[in-house]
């Protein structure tokens, strides 16, 4: 299953690759990253969707993150309300007499078309995951000649917060409760 | 007042209590070599970087303080790496001081150009590279900081050549301001009740003592949890000293080559209570199989290690001194006669195997020569050891009642680091006896530092365990490749004319009447000594449990007819 977190890093030299240095050594798959600056300057937020058996990965993932220095938090949103989007570019082959149907295709997704040449368009559309995967579908028969993405960014809803299990993290701990009264994990 | 980088990085070591640095110059780093000449730190001249980084780690291990080792860029600080990835697998706090070439040459393979901080960014807790002077001092106090707090362990600054002549105002900052890295040091009580319900339903409980109990000095306060609760102790590898092993409640080392009725207490508890380990795959065996019936209780400063290779039931996130400390009050007596008594039974039976029950064969067997240098030193002497059977043997039969004595690379597992930390240690304690146990291979590795030890007057005794075989090698050959010797016999030269060259007094032994004799010379005599004793070549270390076997799958030592 695919897990979303949001992980708040010093912005600084090398952490994006101290980041991406740790999930290869720790066989964790990255299935999209995408870093930027925030509101903060000395702040930079990244969005890390990894493919995880389940909590206990995820548990092990938001450790070994505390484990870099420069992280300064990390929380799992995947059971969240929040919003999530991604953003394709995809150049697809196309004269001037489909530029209407690609329109008409790309306003379903309200999608826009931003770049026009003899032979082909550029199609841009935001979105959750489903959303451009049911765009891309759409555009594959037409024929598409490139594309981009820039990976899934992440944003919880109203004051809702993503999970910490870390310990240390917030001061409180992860447990579920089994009949014993004692945690179970 | 304007300093060169360079001497702003000697004016914060001194700041950090730092005596003394192991290193090497070269090129990239010889701004940091003139300017030290003005400050009162004392330089070790090593033969060979990575003989600096085992120093720096064994001074560490010993002083409780953090180590430094200095290297130049490329070779130099490549030469460290197996250093720092030691260092890392053991939780060692030690700060690396590379140079690096000039700012405006990086990314242009440069004469001595290595990626440093690319290297080493998998084997040290954190690293920095450095490309103006005015961020030395506040990296430096991070380093240090970083290094000693939390799960110790390795931290590298690799300073450009530019940043260490270049001149800046030095100001010497206060405080260490981190937004992300704060150790948690204590466990919420909700999480310590349940610990102790654990406790209080437990009919056979075992703690699993490992580094961090000696890494937090919670060796007293464990005592009192262990002594009030009634509750057996074994150790990891690292974890030997934190326990006094003369204490009746102290079973001995667990794991691969634990005792015995160490592994059997492991496997047949119902709760463990493992104490600053990190649940290694040489103490556990198969994790398939692992203390099946016991409930877990982990007691850790290293989240990332929770549930790492084994789920526990409770998981106690933070100092273990202070966890221990908050947990004796909240814990009663319980009787564990009938378990005691079980773990004895186990206890007497591996006493009859034991190589220390052998009659007197006029061999020289490696053992025994633990057991007459632990006779001699009174046991205690700090003791470092290389990496093989002998490495074992010492763990079995060097027996520690106090903390920090026993200095040996457990996770990293490496050949060559036995005499250098040896070297290190003395440089913490001066005044106490130092030892260290090599075999004939991982001695030859670093051999060169005997000559550091000589320039140095470094007080240690080495304990050549010459059997003409890379024994732990030969071991698993004999076991699990039908005994097909493959690369493991070994042309040694003559240990005490190589010491003699060096300007080492040294001895050979061949009788075991020789030993005690032999030792005492070595007590004796001041400065470095070499002993190189002609053991039985093919011995094996016993308990053996074999790799991915479960923990109570042992190959046991035969028992031996008088
Ligand atoms: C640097 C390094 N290379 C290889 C090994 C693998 N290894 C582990 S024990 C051992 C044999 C050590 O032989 P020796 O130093 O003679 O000690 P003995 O086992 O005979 O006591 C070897 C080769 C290692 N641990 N470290």
């Amino acid at each position: 299953m695919q897990y979303t977190f949001i992980t708040l890093v010093e912005n600084k030299p090398g952490v994006l690759n101290r980041v991406a240095s740790l999930f290869r050594r720790r066989n964790f798959n990255i299935e999209s990253l995408a870093v930027g600056r925030t509101e903060r300057p000395e702040v930079s937020r990244m969005t890390i969707v990894v493919d995880c058996q389940g909590d206990m990965d995820a548990h092990k993932i938001e450790a070994n993150l505390y484990k870099l220095v420069n992280v300064i938090d990390v929380q799992d949103v995947t059971q969240q309300p929040a919003v999530t989007r991604d953003l394709a570019l995809i150049k697809v082959k196309a004269g001037p007499e489909r530029r209407a149907e690609i329109n008409n295709l790309a306003e379903i997704f309200r999608a826009r078309i931003v770049d026009v040449a003899a032979d082909s368009v550029i199609v841009e559309v935001t979105g959750t995951e489903e959303k451009i995967e049911g765009m891309i579908e759409l555009l594959r028969p037409v024929g598409i000649m490139e594309m981009v993405r820039t990976g899934q960014v992440a944003m919880t809803r109203g004051a809702y917060e993503g999970t910490r299990r870390t310990p240390g993290a917030t001061g409180g701990g992860w447990r579920d409760e089994d009949e014993s009264g004692l945690a179970e994990y | 007042m304007k300093l060169s980088g360079a001497e702003i990085l000697w004016e914060c070591l001194v700041r950090e209590g730092v005596e003394v640095v192991f290193g090497y110059p070269g090129g990239a780093n010889m701004p940091l070599y003139d300017a030290m000449l003005n400050y009162p730190i004392h330089h070790v001249l090593v033969r060979h970087e990575q003989g600096g980084a085992h120093m720096a780690d064994g001074y560490a291990r010993a002083s409780g303080k953090v180590g430094v080792a200095m290297g130049t860029s490329g070779p130099g600080a490549t030469n460290l790496v197996t250093g720092i990835a030691t260092a890392m697998m053991d939780s060692s706090p030690v700060v690396f001081i590379t140079g690096q070439v000039a700012a405006h040459l990086i990314g242009g393979d440069a004469f001595q150009e290595v990626d440093v901080t690319g290297i080493t960014l998998p084997i040290t807790k954190h690293n920095y590279l450095v490309t103006r002077p005015d961020e030395i001092a506040e990296v430096v106090r991070e380093a240090f900081y970083i290094a000693r707090s939390g799960r110790p362990g390795p931290v590298l600054i690799d300073i450009c050549k530019n940043a260490q002549i270049e001149k800046t105002e030095f100001v010497y900052p206060e405080a260490v301001h981190l937004a992300g890295y704060q150790p948690q040091s204590h466990a919420p009580a909700t999480d310590l009740e349940q610990a102790v319900k654990l406790l209080e339903k437990a009919k056979r409980p075992v703690i699993l003592c490992g580094h961090g109990v000696l890494m937090s000095g919670a060796e007293q306060v464990l005592q009192h949890f262990a002594v009030k609760t009634n509750t057996p102790v074994t150790s990891t590898l690292l974890g030997l000293g934190g326990f006094p092993a003369s204490h009746p409640l102290h079973l001995g080392m667990m794991g691969m080559h634990g005792e015995a009725h160490c592994n059997l207490a492991i496997q047949n508890a119902d709760l463990l209570l493992a104490f600053g380990m990190r649940f290694d795959d040489r103490v556990t065996g198969t994790l398939k199989t692992y203390a099946p019936n016991a409930k877990k209780i982990h007691v850790e400063i290293d989240p990332s290690e929770v549930h790492k290779n084994v789920q526990v039931d409770v998981p106690l996130v933070g100092d273990l001194k202070n966890i221990l400390t908050d947990l004796v009050p909240m814990v009663d007596e319980y009787d564990h006669e009938e378990w005691m008594q079980q773990i004895n039974e186990w206890r007497s039976e591996g006493d009859q195997r034991s190589i220390m029950a052998w009659p007197e064969d006029g061999k020289l067997h490696v053992a025994h020569l633990i057991k007459d240098i632990w006779n001699a030193t009174g046991g205690g002497a700090i003791v470092t050891t290389d990496v093989g059977q002998h490495q074992m043997w010492t763990a079995q039969y060097y027996f520690l009642d106090q903390p920090n004595r026993w200095i040996t690379s457990g996770g990293a597992g490496t050949m060559g680091f036995g005499l250098p930390s040896a070297i290190g240690a003395w440089f913490a304690h001066k005044d106490q006896e130092i030892w260290t146990i090599a075999g004939d291979g991982g001695f030859q590795m670093t051999a060169a530092e005997l000559t550091t030890a000589v320039q140095e007057g470094a007080n240690v005794k080495v304990a050549i365990m010459n059997n003409s075989f890379l024994g732990m090698v030969r071991q698993w050959q004999e076991f699990f490749f039908e005994k097909r010797y493959s690369a493991v016999n070994m042309v040694s030269p003559d240990f005490v004319k190589l010491a003699d060259a060096h300007g080492v007094p040294a001895r050979r032994v061949t009788q075991p009447e020789e030993v005690a004799e032999a030792i005492e010379w070595a007590r004796k005599t001041t400065g470095p000594v070499v002993l190189e004793f002609r053991v039985e070549q093919e011995e094996a270390v016993y308990p053996m449990v074999p790799a991915g076997a479960a923990l109570d799958q042992m190959l046991r030592r035969p028992v031996r007819q008088k």
